[in-house]
């Protein structure tokens, strides 16, 4: 509870003693480039063989002849839009993004840069963090979407290669019985996820003591916090939105 | 100046220093001495406001620093400069952007004005042409001018060094040395000083305050120290037996 306590009053302190908007806005654009640009490449390969094994699997799970073929890819249109795309991506920003921020946060705070900052008059919590998790909220839902969309044309790409199903069928499944709110759903639960991962990661790196083994100790905690924040959230989301 | 008046500071419930106070002139060296977990660090992220002193004042030219507002203390920290002891530049900017960076943050010059300044500056501290060179090209000597170079860059009333030489070759340290007290005495600044190095103590230490387990113990000139009479300090200082010989002759 007192380490919550903190949490939030370090989530308070973003607030106080800001700088201009223009500082804030160069350091956002810096660190959309770093933290979303930087990262496509990754969702698109891991959102792409996502895709393609599920439909291979849901395939090689879908035998009876009473189930029609366009069922595997209506499918993966739930399991991607519902699960795969916002939560399992998710887990993979922290790994990436996550372990980043507070490895970048935990250095700067051993080697006194923060303690830098902070003489100037500047507030470093604001000045460092905010920009992050402004980003990560603006970066982190356009991940998923396009997540989304290579996963389902990984799909496509397996099964019809594969010849477990044709195009026409593929994209009939992924038409059928379609309920819009479920991309609603997801782009909600990106940004609860993109907050929750940038906070967690940027409270956990601010606040490293010691050297560079607490550096890496800070890192793994981030992970394994935003990790733990997420399933949390993915189902307090489910339950009260589905 | 800067005056501290009984200042304490305990981390679970170790006392780390009790009832310090203090003068540190304007226009002087004033150097904080004493051996290696003594409360030299903590005395000066006190003063400087990184860490809450549990009791006592820091006055900033007669403003009290510990009681004032959010905006005082914004503004008492806009004319400090403080070098740390690892230099504490920014790894993602270069020499140059490391100098601009309290001028982007703190005042509306033009670039420029800005790049006419952080070139002054690094002259001062004698690193001409090293403005694109990121920190980790260049020296632990050089990281710690260009810190000063940032320190000095807004013009401080005050500045801050912690541990200036630490990691320093004994011939950069005299450089470190030199620079600082240059620089205080053209800029007429309040400088405070932690150190251990004796070399610094004999050097620049225009005014001394020796701190022993957590206390204030003596002050005075480092001319004085010899003669200072408290055990604890001559055996601080005079362990190296260059200081004996010294301190003999």
């Amino acid at each position: 509870m007192k380490g919550f306590g903190r949490y939030i009053i370090f989530l308070g302190s973003l607030f106080v003693r800001r700088e201009t908007f223009m500082t804030y806005y160069k350091l956002t654009m810096e660190e959309c480039i770093n933290i979303g640009v930087k990262s496509i490449l990754l969702f698109v390969l891991v959102s792409s063989f996502m895709g393609g094994v599920t439909t291979l699997q849901t395939g090689a799970n879908l035998v009876s002849p009473f189930v029609p073929r366009f069922i595997i890819s209506n499918v993966v249109r739930e399991m991607t839009i519902l699960e795969l795309a916002p939560t399992i991506m998710a887990i993979i920003y922290a790994g990436k993004v996550g372990s980043s921020m507070s490895g970048g946060l935990g250095t700067m705070r051993i080697t006194e840069q923060i303690d830098a900052l902070e003489v100037m008059g500047i507030n470093a919590a604001s000045y460092l963090v905010l920009p992050k998790i402004v980003a990560s909220l603006m970066m982190y839902p356009l991940l998923v979407i396009i997540s989304g969309i290579c996963a389902l044309l990984g799909g496509y790409l397996v099964g019809t290669l594969t010849e477990i199903l044709t195009p026409t069928e593929y994209v009939y499944g992924i038409r059928y019985s379609f309920n819009e709110f479920f991309i609603s759903f997801a782009l909600i639960k990106s940004f609860v996820f993109a907050f929750l991962i940038a906070s967690i990661s940027s409270f956990k790196g601010y606040f490293t003591k010691g050297g560079a083994l607490e550096v890496g100790i800070a890192s793994t905690q981030a992970v394994t916090a935003s990790i733990i924040a997420i399933l949390l959230a993915d189902y307090f989301l489910a339950y009260l939105l589905l | 100046m800067i005056k501290i008046k009984n200042i304490s500071k305990s981390f679970d419930d170790k006392e780390v220093i009790n009832g310090i106070s203090g003068e540190f002139v304007k226009g002087k060296t004033n150097l904080i001495i004493g051996a290696s977990g003594t409360g030299k660090s903590v005395l000066l992220k006190c003063i400087v406001g990184l860490i809450q002193p549990d009791t006592g004042n820091v006055f900033y030219d007669l403003r009290n620093f510990t009681e004032a507002d959010k905006e005082m203390k914004s503004e008492i920290r806009r004319e400090i400069g403080m070098l740390f002891q690892g230099g504490a530049l920014f790894d993602s900017k270069n020499v140059e952007e490391n100098i601009m960076f309290p001028l982007n943050i703190l005042t509306r010059m033009s670039a420029a004005d800005k790049i006419e300044r952080v070139n002054f500056c690094l002259q001062r501290v004698g690193l001409e042409g090293v403005n694109k060179k990121m920190p980790s090209e260049i020296s632990g000597g050089m990281k710690k001018r260009v810190g000063i170079a940032r320190a000095i860059v807004n013009n401080p009333n005050y500045l801050f060094c912690d541990e200036p030489n630490s990691g320093l070759d004994p011939q950069t340290s005299i450089v470190i040395d030199e620079l600082i007290m240059e620089i205080t005495h053209e800029f007429d600044i309040t400088t405070v000083v932690v150190t251990h190095d004796m070399n610094s103590v004999m050097g620049i230490g225009e005014r001394v305050m020796f701190l022993h387990k957590g206390h204030k113990l003596w002050d005075g000139s480092n001319k004085d120290i010899a003669h200072s009479g408290v055990q604890e300090l001559e055996e601080f200082v005079f362990t190296n037996k260059i200081m004996k010989n010294l301190k003999v002759g």
